[in-house]
C-alpha cells in the first residue's frame, strides 16, 4: 500500500499525480487507438470522425504477397539473432560474473554499448566492416547486426539472473563428478531458465521492429519494418494500420505469456524457501 | 571454484565476436573518418584531418548538430516531466494496481518504434486526425500546418517514445528506496513535500540520470522521425549522415559525423555513470 495513502488520499498532491498520470497514459496511448482505430477505416487514415467502418483493410492485407513475404524474413532474422545473441550473450554474462581477464573493463563497456548507441552508429560501422570484407549485404548481414547489437540484452538480463544464483548447486555437481559442460547444461542454464526465456522473447521482438541497423544493412530482400517504412514514403492507406495492429496483438499475447510465466516461476522459487 | 578452462570457455567466444563485431567496426569507422573520396567517387586512402576541418567549417554541420542537440534536450526534458511524476504515483500510490499500471507503462514499448512515428503522422497531417477533428468542432476552419513537418512533431513523437525509457530507471530507484526512511522522515514531522524534496528526490537521482541519458542519447541520433515528421526545419545530424552514406556519397565525411556522435555519447555515458555513482547508495 502506498504509504500516504492512509491519511493523505485525498490531499491535492495525491490528486494532482493521479490527473497527472492519467495524462500521460492518454498521452502514451493516444496514438496506439488511433491507430487501431484507424485499421477499420473506409475512408483512409485520416479524417474525423472514422467513417464506413470496414474489414477491407485487412482483407487486401491477407492477399498482399510483399508484406507477408517481409514478415517471413523478419521471422528468420529474428529467430537467427535469437540465436545469435544468446550464444554470445550468455556466455559474456558468465564470463563477466565470474572471470577476471586484463580488458574487462573495455569488454563489458563494448558489450552493453549498442543497447544504448543510436542505431545509425552500430549500423553504419557494420556497413563498414562488411564493405572492406566485401562481404554482400542480405538477411545474413541484418542477422549478424542484430545478433550483435542485441548480446546485450542477453547479457544484461542473464548477469541479473546469475546475481540471484546460488553457487552452492554448481559446486555440489562439480564436486559430485560433473563435468563443466554437464554442470552447465544441467544446473547453470536450468538455474537460469526464467532469464534466458525473458532474453530471448525481448531480443525477438526487438529485433522484429528493429529498423536503424536494418536501414544501412538491406539487401534486396526487406525485412516488415523497412517494407513499411518504403511504403510510407509512397503514400499511406490502412493496410499499414491493419499489419501493426496484428503484430501488436501477437506481442500483447507474449507479453501476458512471459508475466505468467515470471509470475508461476516466482512462486514457485518462494514455494521453495519455504 | 571455475577453473581457468571453464573461465577461457565462457569468455573466448564473446570475446572474439565482440572485438570482430563490434570492436573492429568502430575502429573502422574511425580510419574511414580521415580518408577521402576521389573525383571519380572511389574512396582515397591517404591519411588526413580534412573531413574534420570540414566539420568545423562549414556552418550546415556544426548548426544541425547544435539543433539535433536541442532536440534532444527538450525530449529529455519532457520524458522527465512526464516520467517522474508517473513511477513516484506508481512507486507511492498505485498500491495493488502497482504492477498492472507498470505493465501499461512497458506495453506502448512492445509496438514498433515506425508504428507509433506513422500513428503520429495519421494524427498531425494537415487532413490527419487531429486537424479535421478540430474543424469538425468548429475550433479552427483552417489545418494548422505547424502541426507536422516541425520541429514540434519530432520533439513529440520522440518524446511519446522516450517517456516509458526515463520512466523505468526513475521507477528502479524509487522502489530501490528503502521505506523506512520514509517512515522516519514522516515521523519525524516531515510533510510529504519535505520528505520528497529532502529524502526522496535525492536518493532518486541515480534513475533520473539513467533515464535522462537514455532519452538524450536515443533522440539524438534519430533519423527516422525526422525524416517521417520533420520536414525541412526538422532534420537532424544524422539525416546528414545518411544522406553522405546514400546519394551524397561521402561515407569519409559521413564517418567522421558518426565517430563524433560516438565519442559525444560513450563521454555522455562515462559522466552519467559518475553521476549515478556520486548520488547513489553506498
Amino acid at each position: 500500500m502506498g504509504l500516504f495513502v492512509s491519511e493523505t488520499r485525498f490531499d491535492s498532491g495525491s490528486r494532482w499525480l493521479l490527473g497527472h498520470a492519467v495524462g500521460v497514459f492518454a498521452f502514451l496511448y493516444l496514438p496506439i487507438a488511433v491507430l487501431i482505430l484507424y485499421s477499420f477505416n473506409g475512408e483512409g487514415v485520416g479524417g474525423f470522425p472514422p467513417h464506413h467502418l470496414t474489414l477491407n483493410w485487412y482483407r487486401t492485407l491477407f492477399a498482399d504477397g510483399p508484406i507477408w513475404d517481409s514478415v517471413l524474413n523478419s521471422l528468420q532474422v529474428a529467430l537467427a539473432a535469437m540465436v545469435i545473441a544468446l550464444t554470445f550473450g550468455v556466455p559474456a554474462a558468465l564470463a563477466l560474473e565470474r572471470a577476471q581477464f586484463p580488458g574487462k573493463a573495455l569488454f563489458r563497456r563494448l558489450v552493453l554499448l549498442p543497447l544504448i548507441l543510436p542505431g545509425i552508429i552500430t549500423g553504419l560501422s557494420l556497413l563498414m566492416l562488411f564493405n572492406v570484407t566485401g562481404t554482400k549485404l542480405s538477411l545474413m548481414t541484418i542477422m549478424l547486426g542484430h545478433g550483435t547489437a542485441l548480446i546485450a540484452v542477453a547479457t544484461t538480463e542473464v548477469f541479473a539472473g546469475l546475481q540471484k544464483l546460488d553457487r552452492a548447486q554448481e559446486e555440489a555437481s562439480l564436486d559430485l563428478g560433473a563435468n563443466y559442460w554437464q554442470t552447465f547444461w544441467r544446473i547453470t542454464v536450468p538455474n537460469l531458465k526464467l532469464p534466458i526465456i525473458g532474453a530471448a522473447l525481448l531480443i525477438f521482438t526487438l529485433s522484429m521492429d528493429e529498423i536503424a541497423v536494418s536501414f544501412f544493412l538491406i539487401g534486396r530482400d526487406n525485412t516488415l519494418p523497412l517494407e513499411i517504412w518504403g511504403r510510407l514514403r509512397r503514400g499511406i492507406t490502412p493496410e499499414i494500420n491493419a499489419v501493426s495492429t496484428i503484430i501488436f496483438v501477437f506481442s500483447l499475447v507474449a507479453i501476458v505469456f512471459w508475466y505468467r510465466l515470471r509470475v508461476r516461476g516466482e512462486s514457485a522459487a518462494e514455494g521453495e524457501t519455504k | 571454484m571455475f577453473s581457468r578452462a571453464y573461465k577461457a570457455a565462457v569468455t573466448l567466444p564473446p570475446l572474439v565476436w565482440v572485438t570482430v563485431f563490434l570492436l573492429i567496426p568502430y575502429l573502422l569507422m574511425f580510419c574511414y573518418s580521415f580518408w577521402s573520396v576521389s573525383a571519380s567517387q572511389t574512396i582515397v586512402h591517404s591519411w588526413n584531418l580534412a573531413n574534420y576541418g570540414q566539420l568545423l567549417r562549414v556552418d550546415v554541420y556544426w548548426q544541425t548538430l547544435l539543433r539535433s542537440m536541442w532536440i534532444a534536450a527538450r525530449v529529455t526534458i519532457f520524458s522527465l516531466v512526464l516520467g517522474y511524476p508517473l513511477a513516484y504515483f506508481l512507486s507511492f500510490y498505485a498500491g495493488k494496481k502497482k504492477d498492472l499500471l507498470y505493465q501499461l507503462v512497458i506495453i506502448p514499448l512492445w509496438v514498433s518504434y515506425l508504428v507509433r512515428a506513422y500513428a503520429w503522422k495519421t494524427i498531425l497531417g494537415s487532413d490527419g486526425v487531429l486537424n479535421t477533428l478540430l474543424q469538425y468542432v468548429h475550433l479552427t476552419k483552417h489545418p494548422l500546418e505547424f502541426l507536422l513537418y516541425s520541429p514540434f512533431a519530432v520533439v513529440l513523437t520522440l518524446t511519446h517514445i522516450y517517456t516509458p525509457f526515463a520512466f523505468l530507471p526513475i521507477y528502479a530507484a524509487l522502489e530501490h528506496i528503502p521505506r523506512n526512511l520514509v517512515e522516519a522522515s514522516h515521523d519525524l514531522g516531515a510533510t510529504p513535500g519535505q520528505t520528497f524534496w529532502k529524502v526522496i528526490l535525492p536518493l532518486s537521482i541515480p534513475g533520473v540520470v539513467a533515464g535522462a541519458t537514455f532519452a538524450f542519447v536515443l533522440s539524438l541520433g534519430d533519423f527516422l522521425a525526422p525524416l517521417l515528421l520533420g520536414g525541412p526545419s526538422g532534420i537532424m545530424i544524422s539525416n546528414i549522415v545518411v544522406s553522405l552514406f546514400g546519394a551524397a556519397y561521402n561515407w569519409p565525411l559521413g564517418a567522421a559525423i558518426s565517430f563524433c556522435m560516438l565519442l559525444l555519447v560513450v563521454t555522455l555515458l562515462v559522466f552519467s555513470e559518475r553521476l549515478e555513482k556520486k548520488w547513489g547508495f553506498s
